[in-house]
């Protein structure tokens, strides 16, 4: 106990509006599915949220038909600029519930409140008011006058980003003129259905949205429906994978975001401390649930004791609890599973000889919550240099020169983001012409934009989402 | 019972976000389409164009190193408070016009239509007109559209919204700064317009309207030394080269507009958001 | 780890920082050599420390060492003997009607102004710190700064916050500078030596980052942001440049020197803000007055008036407090 003891700052948990039951939401509509109702906990206290209904194989075809009459009828003929003001007043509702929005997903997730408050939602809102304002400027968006839209989207997203994941998807979708069909995470199906709701206020025409909850079954049969023109993914590599292989020979378009092992690159002329708070940020921030986090620490070997110093202390630092604490900065692990995981990879780091050490906090007892963890001494042929862990664990590996440390980068079938860290400009932009990686940070880590395309190279996915690249996924172009 | 008297509106001009009158006193009397008395405007003087400016540049600073996003954010509130006057705008734009309330209506519409469709573009622009350059050397480089800075923009004189909006959103959307001179008979519109510039969180200064005539207003925005770019566009025809040559001495952007007043109910373009953006291009090397 | 507070007697240069101190060049390049810091990197962090939610016995806790903590002060060309007074008799009973409000740390005058309140204070263990070196530009010669500095360290005045010469700084004399705080803080005797960087004119948190090392490597105890006569002031980024200098110098040395910002630090909010910073750039060991200070004036009512409210339940009022 210190003498300066932050009290416990909790974010009511009323504001999140909790309701005992959720429901799929179909041609604009809460309907019951015919699927088996899943409750979905709260992974800080493993406590039940509430019971939501899921959707079955017959469901989704009943979506994917109610998005089809919503395009033919309604929203492909809709003038940009009409559809464009739908959009806006999403963003705007979505501003509006804001905190409403962060709590539930704070419960629901099990991120801090600190990060769905200033990050997730505001960003989710911010997505909506940029491709709003696409809707009816698509003649300038490089892709030919007068673009067409493809028809109805699949698109089935991770439990990491719940909100701002729906919103990279749906944003684009809609701007571009196609309706949707979306799969929650089944772990973090609550503010979707809040987002559905705010499509009711919006008085978005029924069909243009649809959202369905349920499993990995549900999302295969969504992406291997027939009227489905167009599939969007983001999740692990494995289902992506699976994916591009059941519609292997299909017309469908497809986009997909997935997995990363991303390399942050510190030179010995870095700024230390804010590299140090980049480093902090690029794999703990969500708790490392973050796909294009930088859970590889490529540090130029001559400075490697001396940041390797500072990390140790700025990392225990860190406040891990209860998310719905204003104060905490790392929250729970989204699942038991996803715990084991974690567990697992740390267990192989061990057993490879790399060297541990863990954040002295304090670890609740109840709830799936992982210390911060930094493993040094990590070498290119251990598991936790070259396995997506997916968890708050940093991987610790030395560099001599600028082409090794390429070449460390790059030794990886991922290519998702990268870091770089020097006060030399002439290096960050050689590096970031070297490095394989879709998104380059150079003296920051994990900024997000809707105005700034993400996305992956080689098997961390294709296709991009956000500014004028990302709407080529959704136009038939 | 007897008919309850209203309280006339005071019309006054807009600059720095507040409403003085005239620093000249004068008014003019506005009237409808068929002469009847409408109210007295402010008759705006070359002080009032030279406060105007002064406004627009302190202004400049902090409209055009606000995000994209931000401007974006606030220029879609300013088509928000327009939406909920809707029914005063149809009311003076028909007494200004005379034209029936329908019509009015489709104009009103139009109008903020048009303010959205602006607010739109503030972080696409750069996407648009901006380039990295694929040029032949180990330099990274790159092309930035930036706003010019004050803009001066005479309104047009027919239509008292939908031109006027037409004419001063694409300044703002870019990030620079506007002083506006409005139709001389039709501006009571402008000053209801700058009531919803004021409660709309943009910031005072970034624009400014003055009530008056361009043809006597018009030379001293155009020859002004800190303003940027000229819109010329309410200015007669017979007066348009005599203007650009006063823009001439200070080698400011000059819009090309065409004589006759254009159909403003036609889709919009970006050339009024080209002429208003510097393109800055920046080169740095790659190297170990 | 012991920690052994910088003393009275002139401080040698830790040795293996010693031989960058021993010429011009030898300064430049250490300085130079340091690390640099990215702008909007330190201006996240502080933005992001500035969330913490410091509630209840805690928020109770931190209003009453920021209390502690302030150097009240007055440094004013109308400054009267009267005004002085009544400023030292503000300092040993802030809030008259709260008997239990802890006290001030130090009272800040001119030097001419350090006999009345050394007199005024005498015997209550409250600081009086003076202000010297041709304060607040600086810009005069070593003579009339040494002895600006004795009129106040002759008065009694346990402290002395002097200014660097922010003209020798930019030209990169660096050596002059150095030597400059060397022979202040030769001159303070026994008292205390706040070294104030002029942050605002230093402009770039490099620039603040070097001038914290030299001050250090001078034998500086305190580091200090502002004159508060320049704007901008204090800013939280700029005193976590700061307190992450202290840091990295205790964690080469082993000796703990303070930080003290100055000039703009209005309200309880921002030095809550203030105190997590130091809490969690530079470590608990420096939440203590020994260690840091708030230069400020009005900062001490707003200090006051929330900690009754936190007392009372209700929010309180100007007229509550003493004006001084």
């Amino acid at each position: 106990m210190g003498i300066f003891e932050y009290a416990p700052a909790p974010e009511s948990r009323d504001l999140a509006n909790l309701k005992p039951q959720y429901r799929p939401f179909v041609n604009g509509e809460f309907v019951d599915g015919s699927g088996e109702p899943l409750k979905t906990i709260n992974p800080a206290t493993e406590e039940v949220l509430a019971e939501v209904g899921t959707a079955s194989v017959s469901d989704v075809d009943v979506a994917v038909k109610a998005a089809r009459k919503a395009y033919n009828g309604v929203w492909a003929k809709m003038p940009g600029s009409e559809r464009a003001k739908y959009l806006f007043r999403i963003a705007r509702l979505i501003q509006e519930r804001s905190r409403e929005l962060a709590v539930l997903e704070s419960l629901d997730n099990g991120k801090p409140i600190k990060e769905s408050r200033d990050s997730d939602v505001p960003t989710a809102a911010a997505h909506f008011f940029y491709h709003a304002g696409w809707a009816d400027k698509l003649d300038y968006a490089g892709y030919g006058p007068n673009p067409k839209p493809l028809g109805v989207a699949g698109q089935v997203i991770p439990w990491n980003f719940p909100l701002l994941m729906l919103a990279w998807k749906i944003a684009p979708a809609l701007a571009t003129g196609n309706t949707v069909v979306l799969k929650p995470a089944e772990t973090t199906p609550l503010t979707a259905l809040v987002f559905a709701e705010i499509c009711q206020q919006a008085e978005l025409p029924p069909g243009v949205v649809n959202i369905l909850p349920g499993a990995g079954d549900i999302g295969a049969a969504l992406v291997g429906h027939g009227d489905v023109n167009k599939v969007a993914f983001t999740g692990s590599t494995e289902v992506g994978k699976a994916i591009q292989r059941q519609i292997a020979g299909t017309a469908k378009k497809l986009t997909l975001e997935l997995g990363g092992k991303a390399a942050n690159v510190v030179f010995d002329d870095a700024p230390l401390d804010q590299a140090v708070e980049g480093i902090v940020n690029g794999i703990f921030f969500n708790q490392g649930h973050v796909c294009c986090a930088g859970s590889r620490l490529l540090v130029q070997e001559s400075i490697a004791e001396e940041l390797l110093e500072k990390l140790r202390y700025r990392v225990s630092t860190l406040r891990l609890g209860d998310p719905l604490d204003k104060n905490t900065d790392i929250g729970a692990i989204n699942s038991a599973e996803q715990l084991a995981k974690i567990k697992g990879l740390v267990e192989s780091g061990d057993a490879e000889g790399a060297e541990r050490w863990t954040s002295p906090c304090p670890v609740p007892e109840r709830g799936f919550f992982f210390a911060p963890t930094v493993f040094s001494d990590v070498q290119q042929s251990m598991r936790i240099a070259r396995e997506e862990i997916f968890g708050p664990v940093l991987s610790v590996l030395t560099f001599r020169t600028p082409d090794e440390a390429v070449t460390k980068a790059n030794n990886t079938p991922y290519g998702l983001s990268a870091g770089i860290w020097t006060e030399k400009g002439s290096r960050i932009l050689w590096m970031a012409n070297q490095l394989r990686a879709g998104v380059v940070w150079a003296n920051t880590f994990n900024r997000f934009d809707p105005a700034a395309p993400f996305g992956g190279y080689q098997e961390s996915g294709f296709g991009r989402e956000g500014g004028r690249t990302g709407l080529e996924a959704y136009l038939d172009v | 019972m007897s008919d309850r008297i209203s309280v006339a509106k005071t019309y006054k001009l807009y600059i720095g976000g507040k409403f003085p009158r005239s620093e000249s006193g004068r008014v003019y009397p506005v009237t409808d389409s068929k002469g009847k008395f409408l109210a007295n405007a402010s008759h705006a003087s070359r002080k009032d164009v030279r406060n105007a400016v002064s406004a627009a540049r302190k202004a400049f600073g902090g409209w055009s190193a606000a995000t994209a996003y931000n401007r974006g954010q606030v220029l879609y509130r300013v088509a928000e408070m327009l939406e909920g006057r809707r029914e005063q705008f149809v009311a003076e734009v028909a007494a200004s016009e005379g034209i029936a309330a329908k019509k009015a209506q489709s104009l009103v519409d139009a109008s903020i239509d048009r303010w959205v469709w602006y607010a739109g573009w503030t972080d696409k622009i750069a996407t648009v007109l901006g380039a990295a350059n694929p040029v032949a050397g180990p330099y990274f480089s790159f092309t930035v559209p930036e706003p010019t800075g004050v803009v001066g923009v005479l309104a047009p004189q027919r239509s008292s919204l939908l031109g006027l909006v037409s004419v001063l959103a694409p300044v703002l959307a870019t990030g620079s700064t506007a002083v506006v001179v409005s139709s001389a008979d039709r501006p009571l519109p402008a000053i209801t317009l700058s009531e919803v510039l004021a409660t709309s969180d943009l910031p005072g200064g970034v624009a400014n309207i003055l009530t008056g005539r361009a043809s006597e207003l018009g030379s001293w925005l155009a020859s002004h030394g800190d303003v940027n770019a000229l819109d010329p566009t309410g200015a007669e025809p017979a007066a348009r080269a005599d203007l650009a040559r006063d823009a001439a001495g200070t080698v400011k952007r000059v819009l090309t507009v065409p004589d006759v007043e254009p159909d403003w109910t036609a889709d919009a373009d970006i050339a009024r958001l080209r002429r208003y953006l510097e393109a800055k291009t920046v080169w740095h090397p790659l190297g170990v | 780890m012991t920690a052994t507070t910088s003393s009275s007697a002139a401080t040698a240069t830790p040795s293996p920082l010693a031989d960058a101190t021993r010429d011009e060049a030898s300064l430049r390049r250490f300085l130079h050599g340091l690390p640099g810091v990215d702008q909007v990197g330190v201006e996240q962090r502080a933005a992001g420390l500035g969330t913490r939610s410091i509630k209840k016995a805690a928020k109770l806790w931190a209003i009453d060492t920021a209390i502690s903590m302030v150097d009240l002060t007055t440094l004013e060309g109308a400054d009267t003997r009267g005004k002085v007074r009544a400023l030292a008799a503000k300092a040993m009973r802030p809030d008259p009607d709260r008997p239990d409000t802890p006290r001030v740390a130090a009272v800040c005058v001119y030097p001419d102004m350090a006999e009345t309140a050394v007199e005024a204070l005498r015997g209550t263990g409250i600081h009086v710190a003076s202000v010297a070196t041709g304060f607040p530009a600086g810009r005069t010669s070593r003579e009339i700064k040494l002895a600006d500095t004795k009129i106040a360290v002759d008065a009694g005045a346990a402290e002395i916050d002097m200014v660097i010469d922010r003209g020798a700084f930019l030209e990169g004399r660096y050596l002059a500078v150095f030597e400059e705080i060397q022979a202040i803080k030769a001159a303070c005797g026994d008292a205390h030596l706040k070294v104030i960087l002029e942050t605002g004119e230093l402009a770039t948190y490099d620039n603040v980052r070097r001038a914290s090392w030299l001050a250090l490597l001078a034998g500086g105890d305190f580091i200090k942001t502002s004159t508060g006569k320049v704007s901008p002031a204090a800013t939280l980024p700029v005193t976590h440049v700061m307190l992450q200098a202290v840091r990295d110098w205790f964690v080469q040395t082993g000796e703990l020197r303070g930080v003290k910002p100055a000039g703009g630090i209005r309200t309880t909010k921002d030095a809550i803000k203030y105190l997590v910073a130091v809490h969690e750039v530079a470590g608990e060991q420096w939440l203590t007055p020994d260690l840091f200070r708030f230069g400020a004036s009005s900062l001490l009512n707003d200090l006051l008036l929330q900690r009754r409210t936190q007392a009372d339940g209700h929010y309180s009022g100007p007229d509550y407090v003493t004006v001084d």
